[in-house]
This record gives C-alpha cells, sequence and structure tokens, in this order.
C-alpha cells in the first residue's frame, strides 16, 4: 500500500450538498464499505448510509464510488482508489437522496410494479405443480434474467433514466422479461401494454451501462433487446 | 405523446435502419469497387446517367434516412437538451423534409447529369 491514510471525500446533505472529506486509515483487504462504516463509527456518527448483510446478497449498499455506480461492501479499496489515494462516494444517482448516502429507492420499485414485474398466476394450492422444462428455451431466457436483486446499480448507470425520469428502466424491464418468458404467467396483455409505453423499452439506446456495470453479471440490455424483438413481432 | 404513435415511430426508425445497414452495406462495396478500378467522378457520373435502377436505389436511401434521421433528432432535442416534444417535433420535420428535397434533388442530378 502506498499510502497509509486514504482521503475520502462523502457526500453530505440531501439532493443539494457537497461533499466532506475524511482520512482514514489505510488496511488491508479495506473494502469501500469498510472505509464508510470507520467514518460513521470513529469519525462522524451522523453520516447516514445503508447496508445490510456485507456479502454481496442483500444489495442494499449500492453507492457511487469514483464515479462508478457499486457495491461497496464487494468493492475493494486497492481496485478502486486513485493515485493520490483519494476515494469519492456519493449516493446513487438518478434516485431521491434521503440524507447522505441514502437514496429513496420507492420510485425505483414503484417502477417495477408499473412493468407489471410480478407473478400473476391462475393456480391455486390445490391445483397440481407447473410443469416447465429447465431446458426449454422461455426457461432458459429467465435463467438468465431472474437473479437480480434489485440493488439500482444499473439504474443508476443508465443515461436514458437521468434524460428521461419516466423511463422504467433496466431493472425494471429485465423483470418484465423474465415474467414475458414466465409461461405460467396470465397477465402478458397488462405486461405488454406497459413494456409498449413511451416509458417502456422502446425508449432504451442501448448505451449497455446497465450490463457493463450489473454486479451480478446480468445483461439488462439483452432483456430489453428481447423485450424489443416482442413489440417488433407484436406489430 | 401517445403511446401510439410513440410506437410507430420507434417502428419507422427500426425498419428503416434494417433496411438502411443494408443499403449502406451495397453503397460501401460499390464505392471500394469504383475506386479500386480506378473510376474518376466524371467516369462514374457518366455511368449514373440515365441508370434507373442506380436512381431508385439512392432515392430509398434518401427516403429512409428522411425518416430514420428526424426520429432520432426529435429524441436527442427532447433528452438531451429537455426541449418540449411540440417543438421538437416540429423542428426534426423540419429537418427530414430539408433531407429529402435535398436528397431526391441530389439523385435526380445524379441521374441527368446535372440538369433540374
Amino acid at each position: 500500500m502506498k499510502n497509509e491514510v486514504l482521503e475520502v471525500a462523502v457526500w453530505r446533505g440531501d439532493t443539494q450538498g457537497e461533499t466532506q472529506t475524511f482520512e482514514v486509515p489505510r488496511k488491508p483487504s479495506q473494502t469501500v464499505l469498510d472505509v464508510i462504516t470507520y467514518i460513521q463509527r470513529e469519525l462522524d456518527p451522523t453520516l447516514s448510509y445503508r447496508f445490510a448483510c456485507r456479502v454481496g446478497v442483500c444489495g442494499s449498499c449500492a453507492m457511487v464510488v469514483n464515479g462508478v455506480a457499486r457495491w461497496t461492501c464487494r468493492t475493494h479499496v486497492s481496485k478502486v482508489v486513485d493515485k493520490a489515494g483519494r476515494l469519492e462516494v456519493l449516493p446513487l444517482r438518478n434516485l431521491p437522496v434521503i440524507k447522505d448516502l441514502v437514496t429513496d429507492m420507492a420510485e425505483f420499485f414503484n417502477k417495477w410494479t408499473k412493468a407489471r414485474g410480478y407473478f400473476s398466476g391462475d393456480q391455486t394450492r390445490h391445483d397440481d405443480f407447473a410443469t416447465v422444462r429447465p431446458d426449454s428455451p422461455h426457461r432458459l431466457e429467465v435463467d438468465r434474467a431472474i437473479e437480480c436483486i434489485g440493488c439500482g446499480v444499473c439504474y443508476s448507470s443508465c443515461d436514458v433514466v437521468s434524460w428521461k425520469p419516466d423511463y422504467l428502466g433496466p431493472a425494471a424491464l429485465n423483470r418484465a422479461w423474465a415474467l414475458v418468458n414466465d409461461e405460467r404467467d396470465q397477465a402478458q396483455s397488462e405486461r405488454l401494454a406497459q413494456v409498449l409505453s413511451e416509458a417502456g423499452c422502446t425508449a432504451c439506446h442501448t448505451h449497455t451501462s446497465c450490463s457493463k456495470r450489473c454486479p451480478k453479471e446480468l445483461a439488462p440490455t439483452s432483456s430489453i433487446a428481447g423485450l424489443k424483438r416482442m413489440v417488433g413481432r407484436a406489430s | 405523446m401517445t403511446s401510439g404513435r410513440n410506437q410507430m415511430l420507434w417502428r419507422a426508425q427500426r425498419l428503416s435502419a434494417h433496411v438502411l445497414g443494408l443499403l449502406v452495406l451495397v453503397h460501401l462495396v460499390l464505392m471500394v469497387i469504383a475506386v479500386q478500378g480506378g473510376l474518376t467522378a466524371a467516369e462514374i457520373l457518366s455511368r449514373t446517367q440515365g441508370a434507373i435502377g442506380w436512381l431508385l436505389f439512392y432515392s430509398s436511401f434518401v427516403i429512409l434516412v428522411s425518416a430514420h434521421a428526424p426520429i432520432g433528432v426529435k429524441n436527442i432535442l427532447q433528452e438531451q437538451f429537455g426541449w418540449r416534444h411540440s417543438t421538437a417535433s416540429r423542428l426534426s420535420i423540419l429537418y427530414g423534409l430539408a433531407l429529402v428535397v435535398l436528397g431526391l434533388r441530389a439523385c435526380w442530378a445524379v441521374f441527368t447529369g446535372g440538369q433540374l
């Protein structure tokens, strides 16, 4: 380690605010979440941030680190720190800031609902299990999209969301694509109406930032392309 | 903008992009062949004069570009510059009209040897 002390600029305030710089001791195998936790516990207990699992399962600790949205718990300082030993940690883009590094995720999840990103079946507990072949083309499409944990990294990285706030965004459309391919789902026409709307897949410009930044290495761009093909066929 | 109109524009842009991709490929191959053969601009023009096939080919090119580009320009004006939908639409329609008039005029000039 070249620098024994990290210079960490952290966003303070809500939508209006500025960064505050802290000096944090550099340690081996230190993650960005370790750094933020050190600041809150040792330097300024008023700092607000969000985390839960610390091991890349929950997705709640996503922030913008040196310009790129990431899970802070899975980001080693050594991978992102600049040559001068500086880090800049900001809240996720494209979401209202509640305080410091905590964003309001309500609109992000509301868009999942708008995209009909939830399962609508017609079976009851008394019916037999649906049989879905694991190697069927539709099930394989579901496999490629299903592992999203809703961390908001793709949404924060999407330029179209910045320009067009109504755009449903990559996570909601990725979820819609998973459900389009769920042969048990009964709400396909309602979902198609949302996917076809001006805020739906036709707004995507295929910048692929969502796929590049997804910590789960999913490809929302590919899911949106699938929706676009479906829209084309629906004409 | 209504959802139906949005879908129509999106489909028009996507379809025109598919066809334009093919036409651009033909155009590039043609250019490479023409240059390798050592043809001058005057010799190329002498071959295009009266060639109804090339007139139709490049007129299609112009018409598709005139549909494709203004839709993209409208999106850029709205998304990048925050223009209102109505203003962006009007300007992009004017842009499309300019493209189609200037483009078809150029095709006709190449077909007739410069006589408009």
